[in-house]
């Protein structure tokens, strides 16, 4: 069954008046990786948080797992993950990561076996005790991803996630990101600015054009799975990039500039 | 995954005290230096006693007075923890009424701010009208009134400086409003409330003694009033070190709970304060 269909979506901000999207269609299967990607103002974190139930479209239908988006929030049939953490200060990273199994009402017991579970899965063992503000950024993020996972939803959301992180830590989570992503077969969608971070994830790349936002073009990427760090030295790796970066200037985004900045939407 | 991370060690019991102590040490000597130069200045510049009394003198006035004092002392206190508590506590509940219907609150926050801004205290020979003036009801009146507007003002504040993205991820987890208020805007709330608090305390104290000022039998107030007319002044500063300490004891008592309640806030290890 398809996860996520999209039709018609359309979303106008009474504020301003703004068009943000405008007649989106997009059907994501499962085990799927679907980035999106766009400059500035394309409104990918506005779909990421439509499918989310977080916004409600101005016209159009979302269904995810064949029920209406709101039915699907309250059945906790995705996770999100966000640009920044968003960890609660207050709670330890083993009560950060509980904090979905708590308001599912898991008994103490299974929470904590789930929990050390999860820290393994991310490499995180050991900090549980640890306070977030103690850990570092891309520690925090796979905390993040760690509580994402938590109830094994089959959706993940994620938007852009490693967008604050260094290149480097970003191309080690990516690498682990696509580890967790073939072993749980779930089905993510992913947004992030970076056209060399969509090509290596994705199994498709959503482009996306600016004002309103549309969708611009999707480019299929054929490379092999597994990815490891030698798919980014593959000519076909670097056709892809280019092949998306074309489609990017088409929509009117230079490739350095607004593409790179970060979405204000 | 490829990176194993490890947990960092943390500071043994022992070597955090040493720290601290060692934090402490140019605060303690610059006050034993303080007192030093005080008690020789009296002697050296030839001060009234009506001026400044020596701090051996107050201290020996604290010593021999001490039942009074401490009879005082107890009047005054319960006036300012009674107000403490109902200002704080009725700030805290007003607060979170205001959070919760936020068109309210917007039409009483600039209203409670410039409350705020008014000199409170000295509505304290009313209240001797409003209640009765043998009662402790006017003078803890006085400090509830006194608490109430910054606990209120700093309340509100922490509930709503949530930040959007953990509403947004709350409500990724289909979270009421109610969770929301119980898992987020409480413990975001939390910092605010205690810097509220510990400003609090030392309001409650100075709405009591001032109040006590427009008499209150066997209280501090009257105590530091009387001794004033008398021309004992020895009397007078041991009732002011008398209210210190109390205060002073109220702030480290509402210190004390902030530092159990939130050991998890980096800002306050950082601040390292007591």
């Amino acid at each position: 069954m398809t996860v996520v269909t999209i039709s018609g979506l359309t979303k106008t901000f009474p504020r301003g008046n703004v068009t943000a999207l405008q007649g989106i269609d997009l059907q994501i299967e499962p085990g799927e990786f679907v980035s999106l990607i766009g400059p500035s103002g394309c409104g990918k974190s506005t779909v990421l948080r439509v499918i989310g139930d977080l916004i409600q479209p101005t016209s159009g239908t979302i269904e995810v797992n064949g029920k209406s988006a709101h039915r699907a929030r309250l059945d906790h049939d995705y996770g999100m993950v966000f640009q920044d953490s968003v960890l609660f200060d207050w709670r330890t990273v083993a009560k950060n990561v509980a904090l979905p199994l708590e308001m599912l009402g898991w008994e103490r017991a299974r929470r904590k076996q789930r929990v050390e579970e999860l820290l393994r899965l991310v490499e995180l063992q050991g900090f549980g005790d640890h306070y977030p503000w103690q850990l570092s950024g891309g520690m925090q993020m796979r905390v993040a991803i760690a509580r994402a996972l938590s109830f094994e939803p089959a959706l993940l959301l994620m938007d852009e996630p490693f967008g604050a992180l260094d290149e480097m830590t970003r191309e080690r989570l990516n690498i682990e990101l696509l580890e967790l992503w073939r072993r749980l077969e779930s089905t993510i969608v992913f947004v992030t600015h970076s056209i060399s971070e969509a090509v290596f994830l994705s199994t498709r790349v959503v482009v996306m054009s600016p004002r309103p936002g549309r969708v611009a073009g999707i480019v299929e990427i054929d490379l092999p799975q597994p990815r490891t760090n030698d798919t980014r030295e593959d000519p076909r790796f670097f056709e892809l990039v280019t092949e998306v970066r074309e489609l990017l200037r088409g929509v009117g985004a230079d490739q350095h500039g607004s593409v790179l900045a970060e979405e204000t939407a | 995954m490829t990176v194993v991370a490890r947990p960092t060690p943390r500071g043994t019991v022992a070597a955090s005290i040493l720290t601290r102590a060692t934090d402490w040490l140019p605060a303690i000597l610059v006050f034993v230096l303080a007192i030093v130069v005080w008690q020789l200045a009296i002697d050296v510049f030839n001060i009234q006693k009506f001026l400044l009394p020596k701090p051996a003198a107050i201290v020996s006035a604290f010593w021999t007075q001490r039942s009074s004092l401490w009879s005082a002392g107890w009047l005054t206190l319960k006036e300012a923890l009674g107000g403490f508590v109902i200002g704080s506590a009725l700030g805290i509940f007003m607060a979170v009424v205001l959070a919760r219907f936020r068109r309210l609150g917007d039409a009483l926050m600039p209203i409670a701010i410039a409350a705020n801004a008014i000199p409170i205290i000295a509505f304290s020979p009313i209240f001797n009208a409003w209640f009765d003036p043998l009662s402790p009801a006017p003078r803890m009146a006085t400090a509830a009134v006194l608490c109430f507007f910054p606990v209120l003002v700093n309340t509100l504040r922490g509930l709503t400086s949530v930040r959007p993205a953990q509403i947004d991820l709350m409500r990724s987890y289909a979270a009421g409003e109610l969770e929301i208020f119980r898992r987020v805007r409480v413990p975001t709330a939390l910092p605010f409330v205690f810097s509220a608090l510990k400003v609090a305390t030392v309001l409650a104290m100075i709405g009591a003694i001032v109040a006590d000022y427009f008499g209150t039998f066997g209280s501090l107030g009257i105590t530091i009033k009387n001794s004033v007319s008398l021309f004992d002044f020895e009397t007078a500063w041991a009732a002011i070190l008398t209210a210190s300490i109390l205060g002073v004891l109220m702030y480290v008592a509402v210190s004390l709970a902030e530092r159990l309640v939130l050991q998890w806030d980096p800002t306050r290890q950082e601040r390292g304060s007591t």
